[in-house]
């Protein structure tokens, strides 16, 4: 039998139904596979004691005779991010270590209807602050290309494990890129859906109006059967959006013939080019852009003048909402209490505060304070959202003449652990292709585009589409994954080093 | 050291008193504000046990989120419309954001810039009769918080307590906050109008049915604001915010407290700190509670888990025409209609029981004796066992037992009794006075059996009767009476008793 | 310079109920300076006639029905709770010794 981990989602779950494998093998193999790499990658916070017994009854309804969705018994990774009522849910912070949440994440309970495995909690930015993963409570993760280097943020633990094949298939939150900037330098494909696509119900909140739920995978199929299974109307949500979805597998499914690309505009954004880009990523991102072409498509230099002032209006939106949603960490319901002899509650909370977060989120914290306290607001908070509402304006020119944008997904290949740690501006650098996305509420992928001729690490290219068109996304990525992994001969993964566990 | 205290018609003539109210009704919607979790102050759900009642969202639990209750939306724009206030065609939901452990977020979610309500004014209705328009700058939407009780410290206070009890039961409840705008040229009635606006307000959310308006519940609670000008000066003094004076009682008392002190210090050449303070029921004081700083930096900013809430035209005028009468013209009416003196209908309508004698009059009983049994009887009963007389009993089965007094089945003696068993819960008056047996006996034939045997233990009796003194009789009434059990007429018994010594 | 200062992010950590440390409020000062200064310029294009977005995708009217649905157990509730008494949550006296 071939080495189950090597599959994909897809290509496993037919082995699935056809009997060939059950579920136990496929959960069992990932679980070696964790407890063979993860401690050197450390992708996992935690990992499930459940996954064995849950695998099988999959496999007993599947003997059954039971009718099971298509990736009924496919392991799947789950960002901490997620509250899960069977393994703890930390965020990545201290202040959560051990919380057991008497409630499934929507997007978690569905995943455990359509009969997914979820195998364990992936480590992140504590509270999806970062985009290195190093600002995690419990310690970094390391890229399975190079372990030298961060797997990107904050969701690098649900990237890492996808890529380092210790699960097919993993949930991430995408606030201002964190799903598809650890795509970018992981080599991995992750999706953020359009604002309101998926529920954010049982989701962490960081930022409630830039948070979205989505896949995170190594193929553009196999992140559309996990958004298949995880889109659609939450009552829990709010925000979630009403109507139905086309299946976005069934999109990529169409893609991968690469008839999409015939006529197609895609629009390249002037803003975005030259400086702060590493020529390595510039240079992966105007091949892929040179294949589009070659298949069909039309590119257009479109102009977005707003999106220069997208990170400044999104670290002013994401501190502020930060400030309010991480006010419930107080040592009162749930959580690290620390205790201050002869202290009032005020005492209580303040100490507890102080202990319990790291120095990334207190900046953050503090910085969202200033920025709604009287006499700020309408100068920081107030004109942020006005540039919002411009960057918005920005997107609906462009696809007025195009139908999707294409942009490198970042502006550099992963760097090194600590790197920029005590530079939080570099850090913030990061996320200026990613985070226009977010303010505007559209759709965005990231596919890998090939490894940077300058130091031969993964490179992604982000496609974004018109709000609710997340369909065009699967069509457009998964046709140049099929150019991509044509012209390379096999994805991109397999050029990773192997990680053989312990040598390091 | 005493607080010192001006006359207060001392302080009338050098002050003139502007009050501002806040009022806050509690919803009793079945579920919360932001919730599907039962509400505390829906009769249903009212006894819960503490933290019972709660879904994720009400403690804020990680990943937790709130969905808006679509009823407490509609019942919110009903009140509006009932204080005359504009609907807006926008509102939205922001978050109030400061740390007090009854919070479970450590936001509130309320109503900030964008109000659904604002703009309107409401009739209130003195004692003596005067109206008074008062002002309503804007009424909005809003959550309750938690319940804290204190431990350690003496009779449960805050102060000296060494810990307290959360119970988030009443996080979430359905709240709507009506905030009047300065009220001006109250005067010396400046705390009766408190009181009497009050009682409005705890009416109109009563009779369009969206709170059950229980003020010893907590479901109607007030804050007060007072102020004092010089005679003659044009800037509006200081004012202080008495937090929670939660009876009609202390709301009066309140006012009148903080005019008396505050008055006292002007006078003394102080000032006026402007700042939150409580009342105290049992010594009828306000103390200081926390001074206005800039911790009050609540950083509103819009509810991103929540969208504007735009209702119709069509919806506001759908709920407009089913608006019941205002309140105050439906007491002008009834009053009317009723014939009551003015002192009777006040018995009436400062008892709350205004919709109880309605309905009762409506169920066939004639006003005087609804009015009779609402302030007279139903009144004392509730008053002993600490509950509302509305609670005791309803109007059909009044009007039911009145009848059962007007055809002569019970004496009023009697029907206290059938009382009892209806309140109870043995049924109808008919069904208890089946039961127990209650009915007078009109049957002459079992009374002059008894009648007969009382004479013969007590024979002289006859004589005197015989002989004039037909006060005598009562002897023979009394013990007729007790041998049937208090169910004859004794009118009759009296009759008999003199038709059988004039044989 | 911008008007971050020391006794402002003291100030914030109070409203934010987060206890620094002076060796905090030394490098947070510093930090949200040079961020400030950054994002400040959020205003140069946020002008009158530019309406803001507070939502990504413009909703509204979303409610739900005013039906009872599934509740926490008391047991769920307190489960995390660091300290709890006779069904209820228990915290640290509220005032101090001096209030
Ligand atoms: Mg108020
Ligand atoms: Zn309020």
């Amino acid at each position: 039998m071939a080495d189950l981990t090597r599959l994909t989602a897809a290509e496993l779950a037919a082995e699935l139904a056809s009997g060939a494998v059950s579920s136990v093998e496929a959960t069992q193999a990932h679980l070696d596979r964790i407890a063979q790499v993860d401690g050197d990658v450390g992708a996992f916070l935690h990992v499930s004691e459940h996954a064995i017994d849950q695998a099988k009854r999959i496999d007993d309804a599947r003997q059954a005779g039971e009718e099971l969705a298509e990736l009924a018994g496919v392991p799947l990774a789950v960002k901490d991010v997620l509250v899960t009522t069977d393994m703890p849910s930390t965020s990545g912070s201290k202040i959560l270590e051990g919380y057991m949440s008497p409630y499934d994440a929507t997007v978690v309970a569905k995943s455990r209807a359509a009969g997914l495995i979820p195998l364990g909690k992936t480590n992140m930015d504590e509270f999806a602050m970062g985009s290195s993963t190093e600002h995690s409570a419990y310690g970094p993760t390391r890229n399975p290309w190079d372990l030298d280097r961060i797997p990107g943020g904050s969701g690098g633990g649900s990237a890492a494990a996808v890529a380092a094949f210790e699960a097919p298939l993993a949930l991430g939150s995408d606030t201002g890129g964190s799903i598809r900037q650890p795509a970018h330098v992981t080599g991995t494909v992750g999706i953020k859906p359009t604002y309101g696509g998926v529920s954010r119900y049982g989701a962490i909140a960081l930022a409630s109006s830039l948070d979205q739920i989505g896949p995170v995978s190594r193929t553009v199929l196999d992140a559309g059967l996990l958004h298949d299974v995880i889109g659609g109307h939450d009552p829990h949500d709010a925000t979630s959006l009403e109507g139905d979805w086309p299946s976005f597998a069934a999109a990529a499914r169409e893609g991968a013939s690469g008839e999409v690309l015939k006529g197609l505009k895609v629009g390249v954004v002037r803003e975005l080019q030259g400086e702060g880009f590493q020529p390595g990523v510039s240079e992966s991102f105007g091949a892929s852009i040179a294949a589009l072409e070659k298949a069909g498509a039309e590119i257009v230099e479109i102009s977005a003048p707003h999106f220069e002032y997208a990170i400044a209006a999104y670290y002013l939106i994401l501190p502020a909402e930060a400030s309010s949603n991480l006010a419930k960490f107080d040592s009162v319901r749930f959580g690290l209490r620390v205790d201050v002899p002869g202290g009032t509650v005020e005492d209580v909370m303040s100490a507890t505060r102080d202990a319990g977060f790291g120095p990334e989120v207190k900046r953050r914290i503090i910085l969202g304070t200033y920025a709604l306290s009287a006499g700020y607001y309408d100068a920081y908070y107030g004109s942020a959202q006005k540039v919002r509402t411009l960057i918005q304006q920005d997107f609906a020119n462009a696809f007025a003449d195009v139908d999707v944008i294409a942009t490198p997904s970042a502006p550099t290949t992963a760097f090194r652990l600590g790197e920029k740690l005590d530079d939080p501006l570099a850090m913030y650098a990061n996320d200026l292709a990613t985070i226009p996305a977010n303010l505007a509420g559209v759709p965005g992928i990231s596919v890998p585009s090939g490894l940077a001729s300058d130091d031969g690490l993964p490179v992604g290219i982000q496609f974004l589409a018109p709000a609710r068109e997340d369909a065009r996304l699967y069509r457009v990525g998964a046709a140049l994954e099929t150019i991509l992994t044509d012209e390379w001969g096999g994805p991109l993964l397999d050029r990773a080093p192997e990680l053989n566990g312990g040598t390091r | 050291m005493a607080t010192a205290l001006m006359d207060f018609d001392k302080a009338l003539e050098l002050f003139e008193p502007v009050i501002g109210l806040e009022v806050h009704i509690e919803l009793n919607t079945k579920t919360k504000m932001f919730s599907s979790a039962g509400n505390p102050a829906n009769e249903e759900f009212h006894a819960a046990a503490p933290n019972t009642l709660l879904a994720p969202v009400d403690l804020g639990l990680p990943g937790s989120m709130p969905v808006v209750n679509r009823e407490a939306v509609l019942s919110s724009i009903s009140l509006g419309l009932a204080l005359g206030c504009s609907i807006a065609p926008s509102s939205r939901f922001a978050r109030k954001n400061y740390f007090y452990p009854d919070l479970g977020k450590n936001y509130q979610i309320s109503q900030y810039d964008e109000p659904i309500a604002f703009e309107g004014s409401v009739e209130v209705e003195l004692t003596d009769g005067t109206i008074v328009e008062v002002p309503i700058e804007r009424a909005h939407m809003e959550e309750d918080a938690g319940k804290l009780t204190h431990q350690g410290g003496s009779a449960g206070r805050i102060q000296g307590a060494s810990s307290s009890l959360v119970d988030y039961n009443r996080a979430g409840v359905p709240l709507v906050e009506i905030v009047t705008k300065p009220i001006f040229g109250a005067e010396e009635r400046a705390p009766e109008l408190a009181k009497a606006y009050l009682l409005t307000i705890r009416d109109i959310a009563r009779s369009l049915g969206i709170s059950e308006a229980r003020m010893e519940r907590g479901n109607v609670r007030c804050d007060a604001n007072v102020s004092l000008r010089p005679r003659g000066a044009e800037a509006l003094g200081t004012r202080t915010e008495t937090k929670n004076v939660n009876s009609m009682r202390s709301v009066e008392r309140a006012v009148r407290y903080e005019i008396r002190r505050q008055a006292a210090i002007l006078s003394a050449g102080g000032s006026i700190t402007q700042e939150t303070r409580h009342w105290h029921e049992d010594t009828g004081e306000t103390s200081p509670g926390r001074p206005k700083s800039d911790a009050d930096d609540y950083r509103y900013f819009p509810e991103p888990d929540l969208l504007p809430v735009a209702p119709s035209e069509e919806l506001i005028e759908q709920l407009r025409a089913r608006l019941p009468e205002a309140p105050a013209a439906k007491r002008r009416r009834l009053k009317g209609e009723w014939g009551f003196t003015d002192l009777e209908f006040q018995d009436v309508a400062n008892g709350g029981l205004v919709d109880e004698v309605e309905a009762t009059i409506a169920a066939g009983a004639t006003p005087a004796a609804a009015r009779k049994w609402w302030t007279g009887e139903l009144t004392r009963v509730a008053n002993a066992a600490d509950r509302e007389p509305s609670g005791l009993v309803s109007p059909a089965h009044v009007a039911e037992l009145q009848k059962l007094i007007d055809d002569g089945t019970l004496t009023d003696k009697l029907a206290r009794q059938v009382l009892e068993g209806v309140v109870a819960g043995e049924g109808s008056p008919q069904e208890v006075v089946d039961a127990r047996g209650l009915a007078v006996v009109s049957d002459d034939g079992a009374l002059i059996a008894a009648i007969d045997e009382a004479l013969q233990a007590q024979p002289d009796v006859l004589e005197k009767i015989k002989g004039g003194k037909v006060q005598a009789a009562g002897a023979i009434i009394g013990a007729v009476m007790k041998s049937m059990k208090g169910q004859a007429d004794a009118a009759r018994v009296r009759e008999l008793i003199l038709e059988r010594a004039q044989a | 310079m911008s008007e971050i200062t020391p006794d402002l992010v003291r100030h914030l950590g109070v409203l934010a109920r987060i206890k620094l440390s002076d060796e905090e409020v030394t490098s947070l000062t510093g930090e949200l300076d040079a961020i400030v200064e950054n994002i400040a310029k959020v205003s140069e294009v946020a002008t009158d006639d530019v309406a803001p977005t507070s939502h990504p995708i413009p909703l509204e009217n979303v409610f739900r029905a005013d039906e009872p649905g599934e509740m926490l157990t008391t047991e769920q509730a307190l489960q995390n709770a660091p300290d709890a008494d006779d069904g209820r949550f228990r915290v640290s006296a509220i005032l101090g010794e001096e209030q």
